[in-house]
């Protein structure tokens, strides 16, 4: 075990160079000049120039890479061009809201999927399989910020449950920060359980018609007792890979829902950053993201030798 | 005596396809009883229909009388009362049919527990015992284990424990032992011989092999399409066989197609002192990996014409030595020559000595593209040849035509085909570049007994007007007397006995052949003399 994590931990560290390379790579080719951008229309070349070298702009590819590579090993992302911040400050700010949402979207994602998945499993073919069938589809296909605007005008414009929007930080209690992202989080876990309940009904359905149900159901055992015991636990290996799948998914791909609710996410900084040519602010939240869904199919791997035993010798 | 168990007019439709029709029998107590069937004959489904396990779409009707009680008639939380109670079943597959993700131990104790006979600390006291009873002492294989860590005996008998757990009063076992070997098969039958004994249980024991049932039953019922055809005690009916479908089914299972001496002296397949090794999953860092030698120097020859036969249990080095000879693999040691020129794996070999060369494997479905017609998978080993023949769809005509299949079958899918037919295709496809030798690779251990025969008459046929030269890889020590001239027996990557096959079949040298064929079960000498006399 204690190899297998070992060989785990150094191919993370290995993508996470390749990650590294490729995101630095790509922002190089991309068009656009930090310091003409940051100085506007009118600046002179010598300004400029003065202050590319300032940035740091001026060195090779590859010392650059260095010193941005060397930085972050230590912590240190840099200053974003724009604001004058150091970068680590800028996703300070900003984890603090995406990684709350995410976990808090995954949750319900898995609080409505699981019991869902079950009931369609266990009625396969019957009327309550059929609704469940026909609502996740509904939720599928239904756009996330639409949905979150209905949500908004019900709960906060008519029954005034929720604020339409903004954050008001942490400081305020956990409740008020919980309750601040509690429709975003509903917004976002709505396309995210009716995909993730069709993965669970469709692997336990799969699961059940394995002969070892059959041996389960000729030691005694009732339909659903054998659903719980024997298939729940089979079937969830496909269920893992797609949660893994939807977490990464959830921390930086909520820049919709966050531009719908005002929330100051990784997301909207990193859309400012683009827009703005704060380059390495983009690279810093990329190299992030790309380490945050590695660990996160590291967790994933571990967590398929717990389901699995199979799983766990091997490799 | 009365019954104890008994089926009245039982039929079944599924998705209104007649299964069963009207059938009827009955079990006593401490009873063996053998059912006996080709695929497709309803076995299975009489099996599930006892314990009320149908699939969905099943509409059974008649009665089944457990104790004069009328099974058809109670609901489902009385049938789950009553099922690893009074009546369990054991099934096919050791390989799927236990939970992968939950000890062995955990699986026997939860009969006990959800029938609420024991709590689980008792329950888990009472699964060792199981266990131990069925061969698995905890001290030799630890009750903590999963089942993929067993072998597919262990599993077996996993299964057994499960399903004895709470000492029903039946238990049916269906085709307990096909999926295992022959030495293990024999333990496997000891231990449910056993139980009976000792557990006063009836068994039912359903099986496609006769000989099983002539060493198990007491009673015996032979099935087809539906029906039961001849029932009676085992002994009146092995030695006067009825009804045809039973003395056919008897004549198949030891037949003998008419064979023509093909062979001659020149060597065709010359293996020499042929090692195979795999790395162990890798646990080491530094330092050689752990290797297991699957082929351990095993050198022998194949004569133009000739048919050899290779037999031994699984994991002894059969498959892997086939893929070394059909150069799908590297060797370690040793060398391979077909024709004198030397096998080499992967790219290097030349095409012209892979066309010499075909195989025909066990599963006659999985070894096709579904999506291709049957004229373009026989037609697919042109691409070893420099120039495609002029007209491949003649080519193709003619071995069809060798292996008896109508010309029109070109046009066809694999699916529209049957076990028996699609094995021929098989043999076809294998056929059609002239090959000097076709590796038959348990060719026909998936078919019925009187497929395998038409398959086994087939064969000799070919050998007889094509000169050509068979390996044939078997368990199956009948196939590999009724169609092979010498034989290879392997254990453990060695090739432990080479001989004549009538000579290595009736006085065994080596230990482990002997072993081997006194496992192999048999139809008393004096019943078959019975029968013919």
């Amino acid at each position: 075990m204690i190899r297998y994590l070992a060989r785990r931990l150094l191919s993370l560290a290995l993508s996470l160079i390749a990650a590294s390379i490729v995101i630095f790579a790509v922002i190089e080719v991309i068009p656009g000049d930090p310091a003409a951008y940051m100085l506007g229309l009118n600046a002179s070349p010598e300004a400029v120039e003065a202050l590319r070298d300032q940035l740091g702009l001026n060195g090779t590819a590859f010392s650059r890479y260095l010193d941005w590579a060397g930085g972050l090993l230590q912590g240190d992302f840099g200053q974003s061009y724009t604001y004058r911040v150091p970068v680590a400050e800028l996703i300070g700010e900003r984890i603090q809201v995406s990684l709350p949402l995410a976990a808090y979207a995954l949750a319900l994602t898995v609080l409505i999927a699981f019991p869902v998945g079950l009931i369609a499993a266990a009625r396969r073919g019957r009327p309550a399989d059929w609704g469940i069938m026909a609502a996740t589809q509904l939720g599928i296909a239904i756009p996330n910020f639409w949905f979150a605007m209905l949500l908004v005008l019900l709960f906060a414009v008519k029954l005034h449950w929720f604020s339409a929007g903004g954050f008001p930080g942490w400081e305020g209690g956990l409740a008020a920060g919980l309750k601040a992202l509690t429709l975003p989080a509903i917004a976002l876990a709505l396309p995210q359980a009716s995909i993730l309940a069709r993965v669970m009904r469709s692997s336990l359905i799969d699961t059940l018609h394995q002969d070892y149900i059959r041996t389960a159901r000729a030691k005694g055992l009732t339909r659903r007792q054998a659903l719980l015991r024997h298939a729940l636990r089979n079937g969830l290996i496909p269920v893992l890979t797609i949660m893994g799948l939807q977490f990464s998914f959830l921390l930086a791909g909520a820049i919709i829902i966050e531009n719908v609710f005002f929330l100051p996410g990784l997301g909207r900084l990193i859309f400012q950053a683009i827009t703005q040519r704060d380059l390495i602010v983009v690279e810093s939240v990329v190299m992030l993201l790309v380490f945050a869904v590695i660990v996160v199919n590291f967790v994933v791997d571990i967590a398929y030798g717990a389901a699995d035993p199979r799983l766990r010798r091997r490799r | 005596m009365t019954a104890m168990i008994e089926a009245r007019g039982l039929s079944l439709a599924i998705h209104a396809t007649p299964i069963l029709r009207g059938v009827s029998f009955a079990l006593r107590e401490g009873e063996t009883f053998g059912l006996v069937g080709e695929s497709g004959s309803g076995k299975s489904m009489t099996a599930l229909s006892l314990m009320r396990l149908l699939p969905e779409g099943a509409e059974a009707s008649g009665e089944i009388l457990l104790d004069g009680r009328d099974l058809m008639a109670l609901g489902e939380a009385e049938m789950c009362d009553l099922r690893g109670r009074e009546m369990a079943m054991i099934s096919q597959e050791p390989m799927t049919a236990l939970n992968p993700v939950q000890t062995i131990a955990d699986q026997v104790a939860e009969t006990l527990i959800v029938h609420g006979a024991a709590r689980p600390r008792e329950a888990r006291r009472i699964a060792l015992e199981r266990l131990a009873r069925v061969g698995l002492p905890p001290d030799a294989i630890p009750p903590d284990r999963y089942p993929h860590e067993l072998s597919g005996g262990q599993r077996q008998r996993v299964a057994i424990a499960m399903a004895i757990a709470l000492r029903p009063r039946l238990l049916i076992a269906d085709e307990p032992t096909t999926a295992l070997d022959v030495t293990t098969q024999a333990q496997i039958l000891a231990l449910l011989k056993g139980l009976v004994r000792e557990e006063g249980m009836g068994l039912m024991l359903i099986t496609h092999d006769l000989a099983v049932v002539a060493g198990m039953a007491d009673r015996v019922a032979v099935m087809q399409e539906g029906w039961i055809v001849e029932e009676g005690d085992t002994e009146s009916l092995f030695t006067r066989m009825r009804h045809p479908y039973t003395r056919a089914l008897f004549e198949a299972s030891a037949h003998q197609p008419e064979r023509r001496a093909t062979a001659r002296a020149e060597p065709l397949l010359v293996a020499e002192d042929v090692v195979r090794e795999y790395r162990m999953p890798g646990l080491r860092l530094f330092g050689p990996a752990p290797r297991f030698r699957a082929v351990d120097h095993v050198s022998f020859t194949i004569h133009k014409g000739e048919s050899l036969g290779l037999v031994g249990e699984s994991g002894c080095g059969k498959s892997t030595l086939t893929r070394a000879l059909l150069g799908l693999d590297p060797i370690d040691g040793g060398r391979i020559r077909l024709g004198g020129e030397e096998i080499t794996a992967g790219r290097h070999m030349p095409a012209r000595l892979r066309r010499r060369m075909q195989v025909v494997f066990q599963d006659p479905y999985a070894s096709f593209d579904p999506r291709w017609k049957v004229g373009r998978l026989v037609a697919e080993p042109f691409h070893l040849l420099e120039t495609p023949p002029e007209d491949p769809g003649a080519r193709v005509a003619e071995v069809l035509a060798d292996v008896g299949l109508p010309a029109d079958a070109t046009d066809r899918y694999i699916h529209e085909f049957s076990g028996g037919q699609r094995q021929r295709i098989a043999i076809a496809r294998a056929l059609v570049l002239s090959p000097d030798l076709v590796i038959l690779d348990e060719a026909v251990s998936a078919l019925d007994v009187s497929i395998r025969a038409q398959i086994l008459d087939l064969l000799a046929d070919l050998q007889a007007r094509l000169g050509l030269a068979w390996l044939f890889i078997s368990h199956d020590l009948n196939v590999v007397r009724a169609i092979t001239d010498r034989v290879l027996v392997m254990q453990a990557g060695r090739i432990v006995e080479e001989g004549q096959t009538e000579r290595v079949l009736t006085a065994p040298e080596h230990p482990y052949t002997q072993t081997l064929i006194k496992a192999a079960p048999q139809i008393p000498a004096a019943w078959r003399k019975a029968l013919h006399g």
